[in-house]
């Protein structure tokens, strides 16, 4: 069945709209304008901690130009992206849990008359204490010291606990024991277009929205609950997005909002944020704490692990229940692990919100990890990349906790960044100030199970052939730069051997395309590419019957390439594609057909299972090198070397694009980002000068190496290639820093003063707290039992 | 209060009426509905609202609309010739040096600037000339690679 001769994959294409983007034709949200179109701003609360006594709003009403003013009693319904832990208001009802949080909106003739009206809007806070760390927030467990009512134990969002194989025998096997400590500070997308959301009442009692949202599935549902309407009455449309990384997965009050105000005032309604309301918005990268402690044979074959991970979850649940998971479940994906412990926990503090960013929960773990290698390998006398090489993972196995790992180019990836980079001569080699580190990673190429419980599938693509020959693609998916959108166009140009060109794409809207989840999980690739391959099958089968019938050929010695339906024996026997099309409508009426794409079935039926299975992981690998100035302890990063195996380069071009965005992105994380809060839950740098972010002078040379490993599940063999490259780079600069001036930062960002501190001996490294994690959810490999767990 | 502006955009004169407070960036894409011009913070810190006043790399967020007239001011909108593009939105197509592309504008204008003043850059040059345009996407390499190919081949008019 599966092509292995290629026109269209495997090409470097332009993508399908990236003229478009060169020419400023591109729409993006806040570049729709409609007629009598209103302007939105939110009251946000200058509290993190605070409980809402009274609300009074007619002031700002009165003010000429207002149309329509909103309170929590307007939109009290909760929503939040994970049905379990809907615990968001579109307007804070009785309490605000962090400096920003939304309290009221209005709508007016324009921003600055909104603006104005904000400020006479008067609202009772009685101050409550604010928790703002992960100590603070597990040490305040009375009742009266909630943040959220509706969780069991006071500020826990959610902790888990799983035991892998015999982890016992595991530690008594090993002949030495390792432990660390480490810290990943938070950090945020920093995309560059700012939240948009556009919400229209009617015409009838229809809703549309257009938005920058990634996620325009998940919206719909969370709009038709918090508006108490079908969604069949609502329409989302996701707008062409300026850059996502997680930022635009969740469902958000300004998107709540406009909806709302635009039913009050009859008119079109805009929100669009501003920059320091994106910081506020967040749902970025999770600050972790964790604790690693390893056990393995003097050789240094790892024997059992266990490791615990804190995370700072910020005022709201968003994706934590899954990002909990993710700082535990990726861990035994790249290394062999007979047995396994992991305890997380996810507290609430007064902070904006985390949720998924780029590699979402698992870039954290990660970087925990690679370090701590780097250290036994040298307390082992070993090379680290020859400790990493000593336990693989292999494709087709089963991990301790029940992963089922297909292809694998780890090893490949390991092999082809040491030879670039000349690891072996340069590792420990080079002057001092000078140094080279070594990471490994593995990611899923999506989540094998949807947010919300469902058969249904993940992917739907329905397709519409012309009488002309042209061909129109429809699904759900939402682009995000990332290109998505092309990837559609690639595969259906494939399969009826046309030219890209000739295919039109419609996607991420709710009235026209079929269900898509979102761009999130690196899921679109692999799920949307399967659809639209089964979609294209359907339609051939009728194409080739009726092409076969014209030119009397049989139906399998035809082939569609070049723009033609044509013999393979007798190439001149042939028509045009459009000539086909126009054959099949006559013989079987209008041409049309869907395709959808489920992963693989989930097996696994241990509690906590769900999180970690997808239809296929791909790894990364990375050599960092850098100097460092032991005088400022400035890094400069020389080169990064980056092998990435996406199973197959669906567009090459496409894939190191991804590749390179995703160690730029990682450089930024592992040097200079960072969302930090004052102690009065004020952000203390809620701008893109102060937010540091690496610029062009800042990215070194990048050297992308794909891996191609022909995946079974991917379409035409294909991975991800947008989160995974993100792992090992954060890691492999602090293995480089090492290297180079012999001091250990376990912590991100690694700024120079923290260089500095290290090199007069006064970095202190990392504390984690003590926690009373619930009872292990216990599973052997190959069982099919678990021990049901409490929390 | 409204006041009439004569702006000069992409070789050609308009006027607008609109308040004397708006910045540049506003007026374009709110009253000339040039949307092809981008926002990232409007405080002059991210550089995606680039355009070019007089030749120069501008942030329009910085300028107000009444400081401009007078002045030749080109937006993307105005990089194609007679509908054709420019070399550098080929070689950014081409390259895949635009992802989300909202930065995409303001780097091209950016980048327009500086090759016409530095025909035949280093890398370095490119790097330096480009460091006041935040891009999120790319890691800059494409837009560095893209730039690069202008300069090697086609010539810029």
């Amino acid at each position: 069945m599966s092509k292995t001769k290629f026109s269209v994959i495997g090409k470097p294409l332009r993508k399908v709209d990236a003229m478009g983007k060169c020419t400023g034709e591109t729409r993006y949200a806040n570049d729709l304008e409609l007629p009598r179109m209103c302007y939105a701003k939110l009251l946000r609360s200058p509290h993190p901690h605070a409980r809402i006594h009274g609300i009074r709003t007619e002031k700002a009403l009165q003010l000429e130009g207002v149309y329509g003013v909103i309170t929590g009693a307007d939109l009290p319904v909760k929503f939040g992206i994970m049905p379990s832990t809907e615990d968001e208001e579109a307007l804070a009802v009785e309490k605000v849990r962090h400096v920003g949080d939304p309290v009221a909106a209005v709508a007016a003739a324009t921003e600055a008359i909104a603006e104005r009206a904000l400020q006479l809007i008067e609202v009772d806070y009685e101050l409550l204490k604010p928790i703002l760390s992960i100590e603070e927030a597990l040490a305040a467990t009375e009742e009266s010291e909630r943040i959220h009512s509706w969780n069991r134990r006071a500020n826990i969002q959610k902790a888990v606990s799983f035991e892998f194989g015999d982890v016992e025998q595991g530690f008594n096997q090993a002949e030495e024991v390792f432990e660390d400590t480490f810290f990943y500070q938070g950090n945020t997308h920093l995309a560059m277009e700012q939240h948009c959301a556009i919400g229209q009442y009617g015409p009838g009692d229809k809703i549309t929205i257009w938005s920058s949202t990634q996620t325009p599935h998940y919206l719909h549902k969370a709009m038709s609950k918090v508006l108490g309407m079908p969604m069949s009455r609502i329409r989302v449309i996701a707008t062409p997005s300026g850059g996502g990384f997680g930022g635009k997965s969740d469902p958000f009050s300004h998107e709540m909002c406009a909806v709302k105000l635009a039913m009050i005032t009859g008119r079109p309604v805009k929100f669009n944020l501003t920059r320091e309301e994106a910081f506020y918005t967040h749902r970025g990268r999770h600050p972790v704490k964790m604790w690693i402690k390893t056990g393995i044979k003097k050789d240094g074959t790892l024997q059992a692990m266990h490791f615990r991970s804190f995370l700072d979850g910020g005022g709201y649940s968003s994706y934590g229940l899954a990002s909990v998971h993710y700082t535990g479940t990726l861990q035994t994906v790249a290394y062999k692990l007979p047995a396994y412990k992991f305890e997380g926990v996810r507290v609430f503090t007064n902070k904006p919100a985390c949720g998924p960013k780029r590699g979402h929960g698992t870039p954290q773990p990660r970087f925990a990890l690679e370090i701590h290698l780097d250290k036994i390998a040298e307390k082992l006398g070993m090379d680290p990349v020859d400790l990493r090489l000593k336990q693989l993972t292999e494709p087709n196995t089963v991990t301790v906790n029940g992963l089922k790992i297909s292809s694998n180019g780890l090893k490949e990836c390991i092999e082809k960044v040491v030879a670039r980079s000349e690891w072996k001569k340069k590792y420990r080699q080079l002057p001092y100030g000078r140094g080279l580190g070594f990471a490994a990673s593995a990611y899923i190429s999506g989540a094998g199970l949807p947010i919300y419980w469902n058969k249904m599938p993940h992917s739907g693509v329905q397709i519409r052939l012309d009488r002309g020959g042209g061909i129109t693609v429809f699904c759900g998916s939402s682009d995000i730069g990332q290109g998505s959108d092309s990837i559609l166009v690639y595969a259906v140009a494939e399969e009826f051997g046309v030219n890209p060109a000739e295919v039109r794409v419609v996607t991420g809207d709710t009235d026209l395309t079929p269900v898509d989840l979102g761009s999130y999980s690196s899921r679109v690739t692999v799920m949307t590419g399967n659809a639209a391959i089964q979609a294209c099958g359907k339609l051939k089968k009728l194409l080739l019957e009726a092409a076969g019938e014209t030119l009397e050929v049989p139906v399998d010695d035809l082939e569609m390439v070049d723009g033609q339906v044509r013999s393979r024996s007798y190439p001149k026997k042939a028509m045009s594609f459009v000539a086909c099309v126009e054959s099949a409508e006559a013989k079987f009426g209008t041409l049309g057909a869907t395709g959808s794409y489920t992963p693989p079935p989930h097996t696994l039926k241990y509690k906590g299972s769900g999180v970690g299975p997808t239809p296929a992981y791909t790894f990364t690998t990375s050599v960092v090198e850098l100097q460092c100035d032991p005088d400022t302890g400035e890094i400069k990063i020389d080169k990064i070397w980056i092998a990435h195996d996406c199973g197959r380069a669906f567009n090459p071009l496409l894939m190191e694009g991804q590749t390179e965005g995703s160690v730029y992105m990682a450089l930024g994380e592992a040097l200079m980002e960072e969302q930090v809060f004052r102690k009065n839950g004020l952000h203390k740098i809620p701008s893109m000068l102060d937010y540091k972010s690496p610029t062009a002078l800042e990215t070194p040379e990048i050297e992308t190496i794909l891996v191609e490993t022909n995946d079974p599940e991917g379409p035409y063999g294909a991975k991800e290639a947008g989160q995974g490259p993100l792992l090992p780079v954060v890691p492999a600069v602090a293995n480089a820093l090492y290297d180079a001036i012999g001091v250990r930062i376990d912590e991100i960002p690694i700024t120079p003063d923290k260089v500095l501190r290290a090199l007069e001996g006064r970095y202190k490294g990392v504390s984690v707290p003590t926690f009373d994690f619930p009872p292990p959810v216990k599973w052997q490999p190959g069982e099919g039992v678990a021990v049901a767990q409490k929390s | 209060m409204k006041q009439i502006l004569r702006l000069r955009v992409n070789g050609d004169t308009q006027e607008v009426a609109t308040e004397v407070n708006k910045t540049l960036l506003e007026v374009l894409r709110e009253d000339m509905g040039l949307t092809g011009t981008k926002h990232g913070c409007e405080v002059g810190e991210c550089g995606t609202c680039t355009v070019l006043i007089d030749g120069e790399p501008v942030l329009s967020c910085l300028v107000l609309g009444v400081e401009a007239q007078n002045s030749e001011i080109v937006t993307v909108e105005g990089l194609k010739e007679r509908n054709k593009p420019h070399p550098l939105q080929v070689a950014f197509a081409d390259l895949g040096a635009a992802q989300c592309g909202y930065c995409t504008p303001g780097v091209l204008l950016t980048a327009k600037a500086f090759l016409e003043n530095n025909p035949h850059p280093s890398r370095a040059e490119i790097r330096e000339a480009l460091a006041g345009n935040l891009c999120r996407c790319t890691g800059y390499t494409k837009i560095l690679e893209a730039v690069e190919m202008v300069a090697k081949g086609e010539a810029i008019r």
